[in-house]
């Protein structure tokens, strides 16, 4: 791990916790860690935890949006849980689209949203 | 009416940390104008936006954030200017999903969404200003 991102192993699913505010660098080496991860675990679900989060501009959204789409390669689904509110609104203001990641309201609804899915697909 | 500067901060975006730095101060000032959180959420972001543009276009500029009222209302005034490439065709980077450097597109549009008065000069191969105002919701 060369980031600061911490990513916790949760069965098949690893859960990264963003706490600090993203940088160039700092995204760059969360992404690296996480296919790492993704391949050394064998994991098949990414859930990126996004509660301690105050501010997510385009930037950010871009990076997040990015690194769903890096995991989607390696086989794994992601979904992004615990977006405040605010930045729901901000961002849908803006115009800007989330596309290609799923989301959910919280980490507990997050981790049930991947048990249901990997139940319907055997 | 009349605006009044009740507090002005200077700062330099040299860096990708001074976008940080412009952003808290913009949250602070929002904050002290009592801003509700979605407000609050909106002027933080856009100025995020345009530090970030700055940065990435420029290279380098000032951003000037200021706490104002208007006798009836408290805001928070943000200024950016870079000596950049500026921008050549400013209606169409207005209209959005417009950019030059990686999809940047909604930074310019998406941030004139977010507050209430927004202006933007720009001369290619000189520069570009942008200045905006968010009031506090009633």
């Amino acid at each position: 791990m060369k980031g600061t991102i911490p990513l916790l192993r949760l069965g098949s699913t690893i859960v990264a916790t963003i706490h600090t505010e993203l940088r160039d660098k700092v995204a760059q080496d969360f992404q690296d860690d996480m296919l790492t991860e993704l391949e050394l675990r064998g994991a098949n679900a990414l859930v990126i935890d996004i509660s301690g989060l105050e501010t997510v501009d385009t930037y950010v959204a871009r990076v997040l949006a990015e690194t769903g789409r890096m995991a989607k390669l390696m086989g794994a689904r992601t979904v992004l849980v615990g977006m405040r509110p605010e930045i729901a609104a901000t961002l849908v203001r803006m115009g800007y689209a989330m596309d290609g990641i799923q989301t959910a309201l919280n980490l507990e609804e997050g981790l049930t949203l991947l048990r249901r899915r990997r139940r319907e697909m055997p | 009416m009349s605006t009044t500067v009740l507090e002005r901060y200077d700062m330099r975006i040299d860096t990708e940390d001074d976008i940080i730095l412009v952003r808290r101060k913009v949250r602070d000032i929002a904050q002290s104008c009592r801003f509700d959180v979605f407000a609050a959420s909106a002027v933080t972001t856009a100025a995020s936006e345009l530090a970030r543009n700055v940065w990435t276009h420029a290279g380098r500029g000032v951003a000037r954030i200021e706490k104002v009222t208007d006798d009836m209302r408290m805001g928070v005034r943000a200024d950016f200017e870079d000596q950049g490439p500026g921008i050549a065709d400013v209606t169409r980077a207005l209209a959005g999903g417009y950019s030059t450097a990686n999809s940047m597109g909604l930074g310019l549009s998406g941030s004139r969404r977010l507050v209430d008065e927004f202006s933007i000069e720009s001369t290619p191969g000189r520069g570009t200003r942008v200045t905006f105002v968010k009031w506090a919701p009633f």
